[in-house]
């Protein structure tokens, strides 16, 4: 009785973030799905065009279709790259930030660091510093003898844009693990030693089964992130060499706002957020469905 | 509740410290210092470039500037228009902040206090628009914001980050007010607090915390954030990083320039997390350990 | 096994103590004998935890020597000490089952297999947890995950000693009593030295043979449970142990007599080690405090508690000013607010010069009646 009495209430808190986000979220998308159903002669005049666009997408025999298997397949690509460094890297990185003293705060600002650059800050500084003329990193590699170009070379690009991203947001799994690991009680620690526990396994059997909640977290953000990447890496190699680092997002702004081919740009966007919808549909039942397991 | 938890400071401290051997303290230290010079390097290499002059810079590497000089510095700073792209930018970044933890802060209250109808598939499509591609919403934002007159101003850029930091700032605080006892709300009801006077004497001091994690990563998410700023923006509303894709243009690379205006865009962040330095931990653990 | 020595082992936090105030931990000297069971009691920060963690190792205390019997550990790393603890919160290896729980720190120690399963099967059957043994100990209850806590520090059979760091605090009251029960009854069968830190009188007294008490880092008092309520050596055990705890009262002694607000009350013992006229505090317990229907003291009930079992009075010695009292109505006595007569058995009393009870010189049977 009384939840359904305070149901009206609570719909009116919601309602400043509904308009909000409804003006941001719904109107766009409103377009995008008109677009992606209807086809255009030029001066506006739209006619309708069923379900063309997607078919044409999804097609991988079609130029469109190859295009968005192709950046598809490299971001899933990327993203699983990312990830297999980034999450057992910010593991690492949490377990040797300091315990206590003046270092703690030290060590989580230095750290913190990258994840307030902007994003095309962050590609100036990689492009810059991977140069072979005047890039640390490109003329010691150069020097090393190692075949390194950004800008012919795929296997280079790619190097770079991974190291840029781990770079860039490894910090932020190391903060959340860090968060994580402060979470656990001394207890545990102190147990684990009375029963004899050697440092593996304190890990194994205490940090790690307490970091899954925020590892799921950090995993989810940082496949999101990496997954719609776009600023980054499009200031480090603008996508190329040829279509090498092409992700989603770059080839999608390349086709709506530089090619304004807004019938398949729009297909294209719809099926794109359709994933990451997904995923996120995936992470959301799960951890509910795991706070719920842990309630009972 | 006892002498256990009084003692637990200095304990934690011992026990961590000298946990297995005393080989691991040092062990840590140079990891972090490893991971410290990881990050530092390329952002020591921006600074040193920003210090050279264009000659300098294209006539072969060096570790460190062979002629120092503020020169780089000094265009920004009497160029108006770069003033102006600094402004835009701290205007629109400090905009959407306020914006997203105001109307988030409600929902949140009502997202974690009440169960209504719809509340679980709302909370879906709020978090859902987390996860929404920019580069998905470039192209209908151009539209929407040209046909409603927006374009070219900080609002449009303030508001299409709302997109992300609202849902952002809702799920942050949803978390941190789902940490305070639904106790406290009824004795304050008890207690003759009206709902608006309850709300603001005695419950956002108590989320205070939450309201600074979910400022703080909504200034980081906007202010990181470029796809949309430089798309929804032309002249007027220019920020940084339009005015930096500007170095690139005219005749080559304008390197030193660039590196300049990147060193500059570092300040604010750094200040930042200057400020929050001791919540940080805390912060990035969203309100959900 | 061996009795555990503390050897004027003391603690401060921070190294070198400038005053006694510094001490998380006064200096102490005691021997724990193996086989019985003790309980820490004290309010919170009064140090006992402190002293069981110098016990088992997770602090190294700043003074003294630390003996398992004769083997000076005072230094030696926790996972050297055969030491097992349990801790105020559930530890459990979440992604464990309870048998592998169990077994946890006989394979870190490299027990054999069949031994290992074997003891866990022992102990698993004395604390009823072989139905859970193949669950996953996430899932369980919190006195489900205490027993497997608890069952860690038992499983090892080589412990000089099993602590326990107020491990009921998170347990349901109803669940409480079968928990120590339970410990009482695995104390007996596998005779282990057990320490148990407590803020709960009730609990340090049903489980312990033997009680510290302590109080603001120093042990005030060591011994039975009768001899803490019979006889408590300080003001504190008076106060802190029995519910409600002792009737302390400012007067003054001389002889075998006492004067408190203007009442002369005999006393059991003389107390010719007192100078005439020094000022003490009276300690006597509510239960040996009676009202009476014939002689005794004149006093004023002030409020009447209804306890169920028994009846207490709040009692005033007099007007204004004066001190009062709590005393035990007896069975069947009606009892009114207003005037009333109050027994104080002579036997009972103690006297308290300094905070510390005063031993007097016996005097004749014929006495106390």
């Amino acid at each position: 009785m009384d939840t359904r009495a305070f149901a009206n209430r609570a719909w009116l808190f919601v309602v400043p973030v509904m308009i909000v986000v409804l003006f941001s979220s719904l109107t766009p998308m409103m377009t995008v799905v008109n677009y992606s159903f209807q086809d255009t002669m030029g001066q506006n005049n739209f006619f309708w065009n069923g379900v063309g666009w997607f078919q044409n997408l999804l097609d991988p025999t079609t130029a469109v279709g190859q295009r968005f298997q192709g950046s598809l397949l490299r971001n899933l690509l990327f993203s699983a790259v990312v990830l297999a460094i980034e999450v057992p890297l910010g593991i690492a990185v949490s377990l040797c930030i300091p315990k206590s003293g003046w270092r703690v705060g030290a060590a989580l600002v230095l750290i913190a660091l990258p994840l307030l650059i902007p994003y095309n800050v962050v590609g100036v500084i990689w492009q810059l510093f991977s140069r072979t003329d005047i890039g640390l990193l490109g003329v010691g590699l150069t020097a090393a003898g190692v075949p390194f170009n950004v800008t012919q070379d795929a296997a280079s690009a790619w190097f770079v844009i991974i190291v840029m991203d781990v770079w860039h947001w490894t910090s932020m799994l190391a903060l959340l693990c860090y968060a994580g690991l402060k979470a656990i009680p001394d207890a545990y620690y102190q147990a684990a030693r009375i029963d004899g526990a050697n440092r593996w396994s304190v890990f194994r059997n205490i940090e790690l089964p307490k970091l899954r909640k925020v590892l799921v977290i950090g995993m989810l953000l940082r496949f999101m992130g990496s997954f719609m990447i776009y600023t980054e890496p499009f200031t480090v190699t603008g996508g190329g060499p040829g279509e090498a680092t092409s992700f989603l997002s770059i080839d999608l702004v390349k086709m709506a706002l530089g090619q304004v081919d807004l019938g398949n740009a729009a297909a294209y966007s719809l099926v794109y957020n359709l994933i990451t919808l997904t995923v996120c549909w995936v992470f959301f039942t799960y951890t509910t469905h795991a706070d719920q397991k842990d309630a009972a | 509740m006892s002498s256990s938890s009084v003692l637990s400071a200095p304990l934690g401290a011992a026990s961590a410290a000298a946990a297995p051997t005393a080989r691991r303290p040092s062990g840590t230290t140079v990891g972090i210092a490893l991971y410290v010079l990881f990050l530092f390097v390329p952002i020591y290499w921006l600074v040193n470039v920003s210090f050279k002059t264009n000659t300098d810079i294209l006539s072969g590497l060096s570790l460190w500037p062979q002629h120092p000089t503020l020169d780089n510095y000094r265009r920004i700073f009497v160029d108006p228009e770069w003033h102006a792209s600094f402004v835009n930018s701290i205007l629109y970044v400090g905009i959407n902040t306020i914006v997203s933890v105001a109307v988030a802060l409600p929902a949140a209250y009502a997202f974690s206090r009440y169960r209504f109808v719809g509340d679980k598939p709302l909370f879906f499509w709020l978090l859902s628009n987390l996860m929404a591609p920019p580069a998905v919403y470039a192209m209908p934002f151009f539209n929407l914001y040209s046909a409603t007159g927006l374009f070219d101003s900080i609002w449009a850029v303030a508001l299409a980050h709302c997109l992300f930091n609202v849902p952002l700032a809702v799920w942050i605080l949803e978390g941190f007010i789902s940490g305070v006892p639904r106790e406290i709300d009824e004795t304050a009801a008890i207690d003759g607090y009206s709902f608006p006077r309850f709300f603001v004497k005695i419950f956002l001091p108590l989320i205070a915390n939450g309201i600074g994690v979910a400022a703080f990563f909504c200034f980081m998410f906007s202010w990181v954030e470029q796809l949309l700023a430089t798309t929804l923006t032309t002249v007027d509303a220019k920020p940084i990083a339009g005015m930096m894709s500007r170095a690139y243009s005219a005749a080559g690379l304008d390197w030193g320039l660039l590196a300049a205006a990147g060193v500059l865009t570092m300040i604010p962040g750094a200040i930042v997390i200057w400020f929050v330095r001791n919540h940080i931990a805390k912060g990035f653990a969203l309100g959900r350990v | 096994m061996a009795d555990i020595t503390l050897d004027g082992i003391g603690h401060a936090y921070g190294g070198a103590p400038r005053s006694e105030a510094d001490y998380a931990l006064k200096p102490i000297h005691h021997v724990w004998e193996s086989g019985k069971a003790y309980a820490l009691l004290g309010p919170s920060g009064c140090g006992k935890t402190t002293l069981l963690n110098i016990i088992s190792g997770l602090v190294i205390p700043s003074h003294g020597r630390l003996l398992f019997g004769d083997r000076d550990v005072t230094r030696l790393p926790t996972e050297q000490r055969n030491i097992a603890q349990v801790f105020q919160f559930p530890v459990i290896y979440d992604t464990m089952t309870v048998a592998e729980n169990l077994a946890f720190p006989l394979k870190n120690r490299g027990m054999a297999r069949p031994q290992i399963e074997k003891r866990v099967g022992e102990i698993a059957a004395m604390l009823d947890l072989v139905p859970d043994l193949g669950r996953r100990a996430r899932g369980l209850t919190a006195d489900a995950k205490q027993k497997i806590s608890l069952g860690r520090g038992l499983v090892r059979s080589d412990v000089s000693a099993v602590l326990f760091d107020e491990p009921l605090t998170v347990i349901d009251p109803a669940l409480k009593w079968e928990l120590r029960s339970k410990l009482k009854a695995v104390h007996r069968a596998l005779d282990l030295l057990m320490i148990y830190v407590t803020h709960d009188q009730v609990e340090a007294l049903t489980f312990a043979d033997k009680v510290v008490v302590m109080n603001d880092g120093r042990a005030v008092q060591i011994g039975t449970p009768t001899e803490l309520f019979e006889r408590p050596e300080h003001t504190f055990v008076g106060y802190f142990i029995g519910s409600p705890g002792m009737n302390l009262l400012r007067g003054e002694v001389s002889g075998a007599e006492a004067r408190v607000d203007g009442h002369v009350l005999p006393l059991g013992a003389a107390y010719p080690n007192l100078a005439g006229g020094a000022s003490v505090k009276l300690g006597i317990r509510p239960d040996y405090a009676t009202l009476t229907q014939g002689e005794g003291l004149p006093v004023t009930v002030t409020r009447i508690d209804d306890l169920g079992r028994k009846l207490l009075a709040h009692v005033s010695l007099g007007g204004a000013g004066a001190q009062s009292l709590v005393a035990s109505v007896p069975r069947g006595m009606g009892v009114d607010l207003g005037p009333a007569r109050l027994r104080l058995d002579p036997a009972k009393t103690h006297v308290y010069h300094d905070e510390r009870r005063v031993e007097g010189r016996s005097l004749t049977a014929g006495r106390a009646a």
